[in-house]
């Protein structure tokens, strides 16, 4: 019986092997699109392919793809084609700083596209940073992600927006004074859309009743709704990813919290409608556009789109698709494809018209863009309003 | 008041929960004195298999408790065939090595079945096929109750009644208790060890795979590694209620969950999977044979 009793400490030991075991497995999806050989100017993207954020990082790329295909069919870019080499991360950080490195040191690629979750963006760009590659980041909204240096850029709108569009929104559309909020407290743009929402709610006169987190992949939230149901809110605001927003929709409805919940750009995906089902219905996002805008540029983008892929391109689709498009264009202004050339190019982008609005890039390398409102309805995201900066 | 007795509630469902995740780990334990740690991930398979079959037979489409009954059985017996091959392939070679042997390969075969079910099912999660549904809903006034989770808590109980009943009163028990005192006098006995061994896993495995398709039904979210953290929590709930002891590791359970949910529903949403830690550092220093455990006299 000796050995009965010595096991289970024993078993301390191998799971704390197993975690680390599990945290630090690699895996490496190599995708390169179709281009001929020749000279050739490579492009490294990371993305989240697999993972719980997969849709992510899989619309990102099909946006990318279909830009490269474009701008290749027209010749290319000086006379040369575009070749894309993408990593997976599996939505880890970690992993995203590896790809980086390798795309970096060892494919020598002269651009870098990517994260879309700005945990894993902000993981890549000290890197990018350190070797002078420039990085556009489609849609990382946390402020901090460009911060890093004056070779990492972005596509989208920051939080401090993001946060006082859905504040907005709240105030003088829904006409509500007293939210929740349910952060992701492991994720750096739950939190900080979470911190600039509150800001902006409580200077337009707002209360926030309850402030409570939880951690990406629990599935359980029953106490925290518990907790958020006793103080009787008119509305949760929930800046997550959309895997964890389903199953929040379906336990805050089953303990009767009949409020409709807020959130940001994470929420943009089709699983989102799935795991919550008729539990999310009702229920706003602020997002970066809308596949209802009847703008030729943007109806000409989703007939493309639809044909290749054979589906309507959420939001991160159409941002891979700008992020793509904005980098050729700079290839094209740069006198030369060195890395400060480039630099200065992306930079000196000014009124560049793309799918998801005029995109000019301010001295801190973000663009000043509105924001759309979504609201799901009959499964479906239904525009609302748009919010200008 | 109010809102004490539903975090009560809720707890008392995650709980039940865990429970039906750590019988199968104890009753192994209990008999092979071997923590099987892929017992999660046969969990997560469970799922799977679940979800596969559900919609292989539009399942979904008239919820059902038929529906359910069959989706529960696919589980159960493809778990159950899951276990048979982990044990032949894994552990048997491995019968005479020492204990820490058996311990490390079963940290391969549950890293094995993780990477292999991202290869196989995809890494983004997926949603699992509403097949049954109750519409009537149990409230008193704010007090709401999912009756699924009512129901999760009943099979949990009735589960280890059955469980309890086959160790100690049918001739199959009585082997399997003897093969745990000791192989090889069970085996001078006429008692047909691997036989008896193979069927405790195939046991222990298909209680997983129910508990895959029942957790797959309430939290629709299913993804290959899913099975990790309910896997190593079912642990704790085992070790905390005396590893090896059917009854414990459902009161142990039900411990960690009510506890779980306590601390997150009054003000520490961060120290949840702490919370479950901490229990197991403690209770193996200052009661390391859990809460139902009994004091073993050691022998060399």
């Amino acid at each position: 019986m000796k050995m009965s009793r010595r096991l289970p400490a024993i078993g301390l030991i191998a799971i704390i092997a197993l975690i680390s075991f599990a945290s630090c497995s690699k895996k490496e999806v190599k995708m390169t699109s179709d281009a001929p050989t020749g000279s050739e100017l490579l492009i490294g993207e990371v993305g989240s392919m697999t993972g719980s954020e997969a849709t992510f990082g899989q619309s990102t790329h099909n946006g990318i793809t279909l830009a490269f295909e474009k701008i290749n069919a027209a010749g290319g870019v000086k006379g040369k084609k575009l070749k894309l080499i993408s990593l997976d991360d599996q939505g880890k950080p970690e992993e995203a700083a590896t790809a980086v490195t390798k795309l970096v040191t060892q494919d020598k690629v002269i651009a870098v596209l990517g994260e879309v979750a700005s945990s894993r963006s902000l993981a890549m760009a000290p890197i990018a940073q350190q070797y002078r590659v420039p990085m556009i980041t489609p849609s990382s909204t946390n402020p901090k992600v460009t911060q890093v240096g004056d070779f990492i850029f972005r596509m989208c709108f920051i939080d401090p927006f993001q946060g006082t569009v859905m504040a907005k929104f709240a105030t003088e559309t829904l006409k509500i004074k007293n939210v929740a909020i349910l952060r992701d407290i492991k994720n750096d743009y739950s939190v900080g859309l979470a911190n600039f929402f509150k800001e902006g709610f409580e200077k337009a006169g707002g209360k926030i009743v309850e402030d409570t987190s939880y951690s990406a992949g629990d599935m359980d939230f029953k106490s925290q709704l518990t907790t958020i149901r006793s103080k009787k809110p008119e509305a949760i605001f929930v800046p997550g990813y959309y895997t964890e927003v389903g199953l929040i929709a379906r336990q805050a409805k089953e303990l009767g919290l009949n409020v409709p919940l807020m959130g940001g750009d994470g929420w943009d995906s089709p699983k989102l409608k799935e795991i919550g089902g008729k539990f999310i219905e009702g229920s706003y996002f602020s997002n970066h556009y809308s596949e209802e805008d009847k703008s030729p540029l943007v109806q000409k983008f989703i007939s493309e789109y639809k044909a290749k892929f054979g589906a309507v391109p959420d939001a991160l689709g159409a941002m891979g698709y700008d992020a793509a498009m904005v980098l050729a264009d700079a290839f094209n202004r740069a006198p030369e494809l060195t890395n400060t050339a480039i630099r200065d190019a992306i930079a000196q982008t000014k009124n560049f018209a793309s799918v998801t609005g005029v995109i000019t890039l301010n001295e801190k390398r973000d663009p000043i863009k509105s924001a759309v409102v979504l609201k799901v309805a009959d499964g479906q995201f239904k525009y609302q309003t748009t919010v200008k900066p | 008041m109010l809102e004490f007795i539903q975090h009560f509630v809720n707890g008392l469902s995650l709980g039940s929960i865990y429970a039906l995740i750590a019988l199968g780990y104890t009753m192994v334990f209990g008999i092979l004195k071997l923590i099987n740690f892929a017992h999660g991930d046969v969990y997560m398979l469970g799922a799977f298999i679940g979800m596969y079959t559900s919609r292989a037979l539009h399942l979904a489409e008239n919820p059902s408790l038929g529906g359910l009954l069959i989706a529960l059985a696919a589980a159960m017996v493809g778990c159950a065939l899951v276990g048979f091959l982990i044990e032949r392939i894994a552990y048997r070679p491995l019968r005479k090595s020492p204990r820490i042997n058996l311990l490390i390969t079963a940290v391969g075969v549950s890293l094995f079945l993780q990477f292999s079910g991202q290869l196989v099912f995809g890494a983004d999660p997926k949603f699992f096929p509403q097949i049954f549904q109750i519409e009537r809903e149990f409230s008193y006034g704010e007090l709401k109750i999912n009756p699924l989770q009512i129901m999760v808590l009943f099979i949990s109980i009735i589960l280890m009644v059955i469980l309890q009943i086959v160790i100690f009163k049918t001739r199959w028990g009585r082997a399997m208790r003897a093969t745990s005192f000791s192989h090889d006098l069970a085996s001078l006995m006429g008692i047909p060890t691997d036989r008896v061994i193979s069927f405790t896993f195939m046991l222990g495995s298909s209680l997983a795979g129910a508990a895959g398709v029942l957790v797959g039904l309430i939290y629709p979210k299913i993804e290959p590694l899913m099975g990790v953290m309910p896997g190593l929590k079912a642990f704790v709930a085992a070790v905390l209620g005396g590893i090896g002891n059917v009854t414990g590791a459902v009161v142990g359970a039900l411990i960690l969950g009510l506890s779980e949910t306590f601390l997150v529903g009054y003000g520490l949403p961060t120290f949840r999977d702490a919370l479950a830690f901490a229990l197991l550092i403690l209770i193996l220093l200052f009661r390391p044979n859990g809460l139902f455990g009994k004091k073993g006299t050691d022998k060399v």
